[in-house]
């Protein structure tokens, strides 16, 4: 295995096989990889699918824990450079899958880390989800937001293919600018991994203190 | 090593029969199964304090007390006390009193709590729940080894001249226990005092208990108690047996699957995997747990939780007889043969701390704290 400089991780929580969401996340690591090689750094990029962890996420709500697989793929997600992050648009925001496994990662897990945000959808009208609802998520968890984020509506995997302008850029000329965003704040962080529990315990003559 | 049982007291209903105990069947089968447990031949019975319903235990002292009467070697501990809630004035009278009566035979284990509402219910604020721990049972400890105490704190009136009665048997204090399944400041209490540390594992990997063990072992050892490995720890678990593996399965399933807690989440073969839950033979049971001290070291307590989710209390005492019969005997060989001779085999007994508090060596509990505690001022 060859050592990377980088390593991304894209999240879908697309629900169907083959999912455009997942299409969405896949183009997003990839735009990133490349951005990434053009500022002189390799990179890896792998897509996860939460749909394959979908019962572990409920369980470990209900439990308190999450299964091997889970707690596998939440140290994946939490200690790489940078990550993607796609959902669907549900009924005016993410979907519960996609918020059930945010809400089970440790709410300082994300601090510092940069965060691109994708999301698709039926029509481009719901577009705006993107910035009133996954941007103040991420922003709550104090992760480093790209500023641009991408909507991928069903017409625009057709616009794509003719060069079709509609407005903000192709999805094509959007997920390369999203990707070089994200590559620019990945060049300059580095995941040191979580912070211990048990290093950062105040000893008991602090805690007396308090 | 010691093997007993713990109770949550939770009433719930029979997922088999749709039957449910009222209160007092309860409380009465608690008080029934700690008499089989101890005419069994368990070493402890510990009963959880909880204030609010479905769990019935609100009055430790109350049941322990008359426990002390009607049992004859059993310890009588707690799983836990709530050092959070309840004042500790009141706890350093109403636990002294059980030791005399007991004549020694208990000890009791300090938890936070972590249901949010039960604080404001006795004038707390959950998110104090740190410092309420630290705070009173500096406090606790100072009611039980000084005579007269003047003591100033932020969470109860100041106290002057205050004499905490009736004064500990032999003027040694209960060995204490400290409760915490993910608070590191819990484990570095314990450590701080040489007091017993409690991993109440049963809802969580083994992975977790380990971190949370060695951090204990060293804090222990670096406040100087003694060395890593002979610091005070128990463990939880959790099984249900029957002499034919298969049989267990098909029993528990409908109350593993009805459970609260993890009822309706993963499933009964998941969650075994995962965590310490074993639902077998006596064997898969004495495999799995005679294992733990793999993960954990010598350890000094293993209590297991027996009579939740709704089960009978005939079947309760079955398990009780399948514990002390078939699995105990063994786990305490196993782990009386594999114990270095510098480990405690168990928590200190009473007697262990009256010798030590007399001869003046240190001793797990007894040991003086590495700085002067000033809490309160």
């Amino acid at each position: 295995m060859t050592t990377t400089d980088r390593r991304i991780v894209a999240l879908s929580a697309g629900l169907s096989t083959p999912s455009s969401t997942t299409l969405l996340a896949d183009r997003l690591g990839k735009a990133t990889v490349a951005e990434l090689g053009a500022l002189g750094l390799t990179a890896t990029t792998e897509t996860i699918e939460l749909r394959e962890h979908a019962h572990d996420i409920v369980n470990a709500m209900l439990t308190g824990f999450g299964s091997d697989a889970l707690e596998a793929v939440i140290e994946r997600v939490t200690t790489a450079d940078g990550i993607i992050v796609t959902t669907p648009v549900f009924t005016t925001t993410y979907s519960g899958l996609f918020k059930s496994f945010v809400d089970i990662l440790d709410k300082d897990s994300l601090v510092a880390t940069p965060v691109l945000l994708g999301a698709t959808g039926g029509t481009p009208r719901h577009s705006l989800a993107l910035e009133y609802s996954m941007r103040p998520l991420f922003t709550y968890l104090r992760a480093d937001v790209a500023t641009t984020s991408v909507f991928a509506a069903t017409e625009d995997w057709a616009q794509e293919r003719d060069g079709a302008n509609t407005g903000g850029g192709s999805l094509h000329e959007r997920t390369a600018r999203a990707g070089r965003e994200l590559a620019e704040k990945v060049a300059l962080h580095k995941n040191t991994g979580p912070v211990d529990p048990f290093a950062t315990a105040p000893s008991f003559e602090q805690m007396l203190g308090s | 090593m010691q093997f007993g049982i713990f109770s949550v007291g939770d009433v719930t209903t029979d997922p088999t029969t749709g039957r449910t105990p009222d209160d007092t069947e309860r409380v009465r089968s608690m008080l029934t199964i700690a008499r089989h447990a101890d005419e069994a031949g368990l070493d402890v019975f510990a009963t959880g304090e909880h204030h609010n319903p479905p769990f019935v235990p609100s009055s430790p002292t109350t049941m322990l007390g008359y426990l002390a009467g009607v049992t004859k070697d059993i310890v009588l501990s707690t799983s836990t006390t709530l050092i959070t809630t309840n004042d500790p004035v009141r706890l350093a009278e109403e636990y002294a009193m059980l030791q005399v009566i007991s004549d020694g035979r208990m000890d009791l284990m300090m938890g936070r709590g972590n249901t949010g509402p039960v604080y404001p219910w006795f004038g707390q604020d959950i998110r104090q729940g740190i410092p309420l721990a630290v705070e009173n049972y500096a406090l606790l400890r100072r009611l039980w080894t000084e005579d007269v105490v003047n003591w100033e704190g932020n969470f109860r009136t100041p106290l002057q001249g205050f004499t905490s009665t009736p004064r500990p048997l032999d003027g040694v204090p209960p060995f204490v226990w400290h409760g915490s399944i993910r608070s590191p400041e819990i484990a570095e209490q314990a450590a701080y005092y040489g007091d017993g540390f409690f991993h109440n594992n049963i809802f969580w990997p083994i992975s977790h208990t380990r971190q949370m063990v060695q951090h204990y072992r060293q804090r222990f050892e670096h406040y100087g108690h003694g060395r890593a490995d002979q610091a005070i720890v128990g463990l939880g678990g959790q099984v249900f047996m029957r002499k034919n593996s298969q049989d267990a399965v098909t029993e528990f399933r409908p109350y593993f699957d009805e459970a609260p807690v993890y009822g309706h989440g993963p499933s009964m073969e998941d969650f075994t995997a995962q965590t310490p839950l074993t639902v077998g033979s006596p064997q898969e049971v004495i495999d799995r747990y005679g294992a733990m001290r793999e993960h954990v070291g010598d350890y000094q307590r293993q209590l297991f939780l027996i009579d939740h989710a709704g089960l009978p209390l005939k079947t309760v005492l079955e398990q009780i007889d399948l514990l002390a019969g078939e699995v105990v005997p063994v786990l305490r060989r196993e782990a009386e043969a594999a114990r270095p001779a510098h480990v405690p085999s168990g928590p200190p007994s009473h007697a262990e701390r009256v010798a030590a508090a007399t001869s003046g060596t240190a001793q797990s509990g007894t040991a003086q704290p590495a700085a002067s505690v000033t809490t309160g001022k």
